[in-house]
């Protein structure tokens, strides 16, 4: 399985390489990099659209939005930073459609009080997760995160599943670091509040009941 | 300090990131304050969980079909230039 150090670029040097051969038009170079990163920008969309079809559409569009305007690139960021802003953006747009009625934004619900952070205080399982199927467990986090305002899904998203900094989050996102950083403290604490259910400790049996 | 300032610093202190003096306080309220030391093992769990686990995996058959779409429209693109 991927581990989380190779999940973000490695050497930025050959990146840097292979963008600007692309941005000259070498077309196998930006094949490198679409290979390089289609499953993150995959897994990034579908956190956030939570839509199969719209995170397939996201992963060509940003693709395609990056590869217009290479030219516009600076070699001041991070060119895997700077691909899942596109993509970030393009997803927060496939979300806003879906959901007309209601504006998504990167601002969207912060009134948790501090004294509801946290209700649960059980203890949980060593490896809580091995009592569940893979399957099962994959329906357990997709729907657990399914219930996090878009906001603070994309913080967790970047921050702690693409192990991107605190800052290139916030860059990336277009917030400040305190924005990310209480916006990162609340998902991951609605998350745990939420998985407590499935990962307790059982007082009898194996599961909780 | 109170579990209010602990949860405060609760990131800070997952993410390996504060100064010692800070963290040695932290370590010490997680001796005796249990609630506190449930949250903080449990919200580390919650972070490992889900960098372990990729919930969306993109299935091979579908990943080539995107990156043929893809690369064909930028090979198109190229042509048009
Ligand atoms: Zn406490």
């Amino acid at each position: 399985m991927e581990t989380i150090e190779n999940k973000v670029t490695g050497d930025t040097g050959e990146e840097l390489a292979l963008v600007l051969s692309a941005r000259g038009g070498d077309i196998n170079a930006f094949e490198r990099l679409l290979k390089k990163y289609d499953r993150n920008v995959f897994r990034i969309a579908q956190h956030i659209t939570q839509n199969r079809e719209d995170a397939e559409d996201v992963v060509q569009d940003a693709f395609l939005k990056a590869y217009e305007k290479l030219d516009q690139f600076q070699g001041n960021s991070k060119f895997y930073t700077w691909l899942v802003r596109i993509a970030v953006n393009e997803a927060l747009m496939k979300l806003r459609k879906r959901k007309s009625d209601k504006t998504v934004s990167m601002d969207d619900e912060v009134e948790t009080e501090d004294g509801t952070l946290t209700r649960e205080f059980a203890d949980w399982d060593p490896n809580p997760e091995q009592r569940y199927q893979q399957s099962e467990l994959g329906d357990i986090l997709g729907k657990t995160i399914q219930g996090l305002p878009a906001g603070f899904r994309t913080v967790f998203v970047l921050r702690d599943v693409e192990g991107l900094s605190t800052e290139e989050t916030a860059e990336t996102l277009g917030l400040s670091v305190p924005a990310v950083k209480s916006r990162l403290l609340r998902a991951r604490l609605q998350l745990r509040e939420r998985l407590s259910k499935f990962f307790k400790k059982a007082k009898g049996g194996d599961r909780p009941k | 300090m109170k579990c209010k300032d602990f949860l405060n610093e609760l990131n800070d202190f997952l993410d390996g990131s504060l100064d010692p003096k800070l963290k040695a306080e932290l370590e010490d309220h997680l001796v005796w304050c249990h609630h506190c030391y449930v949250v903080c093992d449990t919200t580390k769990k919650t972070i490992q969980i889900y960098r372990e686990n990729d919930v969306y995996e993109l299935p091979d058959p579908i990943r080539e079909r995107l990156q043929t779409a893809i690369m064909q429209k930028c090979k198109a693109k190229q042509k048009s230039e």
